[in-house]
């Protein structure tokens, strides 16, 4: 299989430098990148076995003594390329507030109570379908100091790997409808808003576990595709 | 329009799900215990070559440093070859994975321990001078970005075909120094994201 990763695809991306995100204003390079060529060491990446993961790294329910306070979720999805394949074997990490808006983060000062029964963590690998799932509990809004009276939607922060180095992401996942999303700014970073709202997991009822646990998919694609004739080496 | 999912700042609080062993700001204490999956210290006993350190400190457009970065490392070992068996390239003979993960601490300092790697492959046939492919995350920083680590004791830094892309005068940039701490090599890799001495980065 080759693979091909053009930059064009990262279009849909926010801008480096997103002013109304205030800290990407002395954390953003004022040069331009300089293009050049994929090589082995771009194309190559690491690859986790499912001996990284413990039994409940993909359930942050049932990381300690007793159950989390909050609304008990399933999120699920695929992990995909630019075709529409699935990336098996591909680690999943996330990390989230607990269901007040806090995380469990020493400079997390938010006057919200933390969970001691919540760390807010979680891991998993993708299996040959490109599946993954963890069970959770819904993170709550927080406060943040971007602006006067700053909060961020709901969300939970996803680290992924993919076919290679390239397709590396770090993103966040929204819920549908959050009445946040017209001023949060790292949400409204991203300019197309097809693209936007490929951030928002769907709720998927066929999913929901009766008396048990409303469900969200949230499938995520990564950048590499198959190399066509088109493709000039 | 391409359909991939947008990138997102990992934000501040990052800690806890990716460098849960990490060097500060978040120890697991009594919390659920993390079997650590990527670190920074990706030394295996059984690899070949040199036994190196690297250390740097991020600095934003103030030349403030950044305390809460994350650095990935992405690299061959000695030999100049990738534990990647999806490519169908050699594969490392020992269980040096070349993949590491480090957090900034409160000096805005990263730092790993590593092998030096070896030459590899580039386009057109020509060698690539050993390098550390280095990729940054932050708050403040909507989506990744890459860069790339040269030694300065490497003669083949002249003839590398992707540093050569670089101007002359920024070329610098990507170079880290080699010093000696605690009697072992240490190579020194500073990092700027804007302004004065900015650091080439790369759109790849
Ligand atoms: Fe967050």
């Amino acid at each position: 299989m080759s693979l091909v990763y053009p930059t064009q695809s990262l279009s849909v991306y926010p801008k480096h430098l997103s002013p109304g995100y205030k800290s990407t204003i002395k954390r953003s390079p004022s040069k331009p990148l300089i293009p050049m060529p994929h090589t082995i060491s771009e194309l190559t990446g690491p690859v986790y076995g499912h001996d990284a993961i413990q039994e409940n790294d993909n359930d942050l329910t049932r990381q300690h003594a007793a159950e989390p306070l909050g609304e008990r979720i399933i999120v699920h999805g695929h992990i995909l390329d630019e075709d529409k394949r699935p990336v098996p074997d591909a680690l999943v990490e996330l990390w989230q507030a607990n269901a007040c808006g806090r995380y469990v983060h020493i400079v997390d000062q938010h006057p919200a109570p933390l969970d001691p029964n919540f760390t807010g963590a979680g891991r998993t690998v993708t299996d040959k379908a490109g599946y993954y799932r963890f069970v959770t509990i819904k993170p709550g809004a927080y406060p943040w100091g971007n602006h006067y009276n700053a909060w961020r939607p709901n969300h939970i922060h996803f680290s992924v790997f993919g076919h290679s180095f390239l397709s590396r992401l770090v993103t966040q996942m929204y819920f549908p409808g959050d009445p946040l999303f017209p001023f949060d700014p790292i949400f409204n970073s991203v300019t197309d808003e097809k693209a936007r709202n490929r951030m928002i997991a769907s709720f998927d009822l066929e999913n929901t576990v009766p008396n048990w646990a409303l469900c969200y998919r949230f499938d995520i694609v990564l950048r590499g595709r198959e190399k066509t004739p088109e493709d000039m080496d | 329009m391409s359909e991939l999912t947008p990138s997102q700042t990992v934000g501040p609080y990052y800690a806890y799900g990716l460098t849960p062993e990490g060097r500060k700001r978040w120890k697991p204490g009594d919390h659920y215990k993390w079997k650590e999956t990527v670190g920074d210290n990706l030394v295996t006993p059984d690899a070949a070559g040199e036994r190196i350190r690297i250390e740097g400190v991020i600095y934003d457009g103030d030349g403030k440093p950044i305390t809460d970065a994350m650095l990935e490392i992405w690299q061959a070992d000695a030999q100049g070859r990738y534990a990647d068996p999806r490519n169908g390239a050699a594969l490392p003979n020992t269980s040096f994975r070349g993949f590491g993960r480090s957090a900034t601490d409160d000096n805005g300092m990263f730092a790993f321990d590593t092998i030096k790697p070896g030459p590899v492959p580039g386009p057109g046939g020509r060698m690539q001078a050993p390098h550390i492919v280095v990729c940054i995350f932050s708050r403040g920083m909507l989506r990744q970005l890459y860069t790339r680590l040269y030694f300065a004791d490497e003669a083949a830094n002249a003839a590398d075909p992707i540093l050569s892309l670089v101007p002359a005068d920024r070329r610098a940039t990507l170079i880290a120094r080699r010093e000696t701490q605690n009697g072992k090599p240490l190579y020194r890799f500073d990092i700027r994201v804007q302004g004065e001495g900015e650091t080439v980065f790369f759109e790849i």
